[in-house]
């Protein structure tokens, strides 16, 4: 054996550049990926306008920035990958991958990469605009932003890789992927701060995947979070985590059905 | 490497694949393959080549059984065999999106002790075709691009799951010619193949593979030998079979008869043709499209395959204890 062996970092680098490239060349991926989450929280800017915020502490700003984020997550990532891993397995791909030195985790992984990042460049970006364009200060707590930002991220990619198992082709990517979407911009405080809804269905609400992640952006920039409300968030999101992860392995599809 | 030169490559022992369905594809199969060897698998589709081989590249579990590559477990210890291996899948699958010079480099990466992308690709005969997309490859390309990505890592160990499958007859020759320089060069070649002339031009040993279960397994002579010559001929109108002299005593060994055609099986060539013509001279006839042939690759897979098809029709054949 001739050379060095490949490490896992080297290894991924290689397949994300790759599958960077070819999140280029795909137009309708550009769009998703890139606008929808830069346009969407525009379009819900009117309904926020003029809900009644008195009580709850929140402004405008403070309602679309997470949301903005919460987009960037569902869109640029987790919609994205659902596509991606399903379109990889249809073509085989996935299959092949699987013949080389790459171990399955540093597959999903490497693919997601550059969706992930688009996710957080993205993030960044909505967080300046929206401190800009809506007066929204600057993050209390910013370290909860941050923590909230990963572990959504993580988040989205591990659930993208769950929902692609029960996808069966690039197409049907399409559909898959619309439960998740709807209940989280729903039920995850993107359209309607969950203080405004029922307590009950606000409790409710509270445990779907990404709602931990998004309280604790918001709990970033109000700062209002204490030490018990950000451990439980923690410790939910990071439940959802080990969950998807164990579902990944459990149901991932390497291959297309026969 | 300090490895003995006769050292098992490839063990295979008791092997069994059972598919989610129940459909057991791999019944309990044995073979090794020693260093430097070309070893193909032949069978016709179905026979559970590919189900063998993914098992020998640890993309899946066996049901049963034992695989070692290199003396360790593909799958379980991945980490040790998968530098030293270049696999081709039958089916192998590249983004349609990406240049073929983007999927090499994408895989250059994730190959330990990666050879130089524009050198492996001509070798392969893909210099010219760098910068256009996997989707607008031909077939016989994008099988090359596989065989290129295998060799790309110089491995000690490569599996073809039908290299030439979809190759034009030059493109055939190309591989062909290849995986003799690569064995000269020391490469262990797992191959498999459904052609037999590819079987027998390439292999040092190889195995027939029929449902699941290895039928015969040699080298190519070896497996010939194992296998009865041919007569065949027109029984003359108002002939019959039971006209010839007793088919034991001509030393045949089975026989099909279609329409007035005679087949006769036997591991006496010479006996029986000698028999049947002196049998023929005293009766004053002509056997018209008379044939007789020793065993080739090919008569050892069809028998293989008629034996199948024999069990499920069993009147049309019939088979003496030899």
């Amino acid at each position: 054996m001739s050379g060095t062996l490949t490490t896992p970092a080297g290894r991924m680098t290689a397949l994300a550049r790759a599958e960077l490239t070819l999140l280029g060349r795909s137009r309708s991926t550009v769009v998703t990926a890139l606008f929808v989450p830069l346009v969407l929280p525009f379009t819900v800017r009117s309904a926020v306008e003029q809900m009644d915020l008195k009580g709850t502490g929140l402004t405008v700003g403070l309602i679309l920035l997470p949301a903005a984020i919460g987009f960037s997550l569902l869109f640029a990532v987790y919609s994205t990958l659902v596509g991606a891993f399903a379109a990889r397995r249809e073509q085989l791909v996935l299959k092949r991958l699987r013949t080389g030195e790459l171990r399955d985790a540093e597959i999903l992984a490497g693919a997601a990469l550059p969706a992930a990042l688009t996710g957080l460049a993205q993030s960044l970006l909505l967080a300046a605009g929206c401190t800009a364009l809506l007066h929204v200060p600057a993050p209390r707590a910013p370290q909860l932003a941050v923590l909230g930002l990963l572990l959504g991220l993580a988040l989205s990619v591990v659930l993208a890789a769950v929902t692609a198992g029960f996808t069966r082709t690039a197409e049907s990517a399409q559909v898959t992927s619309i439960p998740l979407v709807l209940v989280t911009m729903m039920g995850s405080g993107l359209a309607v701060p969950l203080q405004m809804l029922p307590d009950r269905l606000a409790a409710a609400c509270a445990l779907l995947p990404l709602t931990p992640a998004m309280t604790l952006v918001r709990d970033g920039w109000t700062g209002g979070a204490d030490a018990g409300e950000v451990l439980r968030a923690v410790a939910l999101a990071l439940a959802w985590l080990v969950l998807g992860v164990f579902a990944v392995r459990r149901w991932f599809r390497w291959e297309p059905r026969r | 490497m300090d490895n003995d030169e006769h050292e098992h490559v490839i063990e295979v022992a008791g092997l069994r694949r059972v598919y989610g369905g129940g459909f057991e594809a791999v019944r309990g199969i044995t073979f090794h393959v020693d260093r430097g060897e070309v070893f193909a698998l032949l069978g016709t589709n179905g026979a559970g080549k590919t189900s063998t081989v993914e098992l020998l590249e640890g993309l899946a579990a066996p049901a049963g059984g034992r695989v070692r590559v290199l003396g360790h477990d593909p799958r379980t210890e991945r980490a040790a065999v998968r530098p030293r291996t270049g696999v081709m899948l039958q089916e192998g699958g590249f983004p349609s999106e990406l240049t073929v010079a983007e999927t090499a480099r994408m895989w250059a990466g994730c190959v330990s002790g990666a050879r130089p992308v524009g050198e492996v690709l001509a070798q392969v005969g893909l210099g010219r075709r760098t910068d256009v997309r996997v989707k607008q490859l031909s077939g016989g390309e994008r099988r090359r691009l596989d065989l290129a990505l295998a060799l790309l890592g110089d491995p000690e160990v490569l599996f073809l799951d039908e290299p030439t499958t979809g190759l034009d007859a030059e493109g055939r020759r190309e591989t062909w010619e290849l995986v003799r320089s690569l064995r000269e060069s020391g490469t262990t070649v797992l191959l498999t193949t459904h052609y037999l002339e590819e079987a027998e031009g390439l292999a040092d040993r190889l195995a027939i593979l029929h449902e699941g279960r290895i039928a015969a397994a040699g080298t190519p002579a070896e497996v010939t030998a194992a296998q009865p010559a041919r007569i065949t001929f027109e029984l003359p109108d108002g002939y019959f079979l039971g006209d010839l002299p007793p088919l034991a005593a001509l030393g045949v060994c089975g026989h099909e008869t279609d329409g007035r055609v005679v087949r006769l099986r036997t591991r006496r060539l010479q006996h029986t043709a000698t028999e049947l013509l002196l049998w023929a001279r005293r009766a004053g006839l002509e056997l018209r499209g008379l044939d007789a042939r020793a065993a080739s690759l090919e008569e050892a897979f069809l028998t293989i395959a008629r034996e199948a098809s024999a069990a499920q029709e069993p009147t049309r054949t019939q088979e003496y204890a030899a």
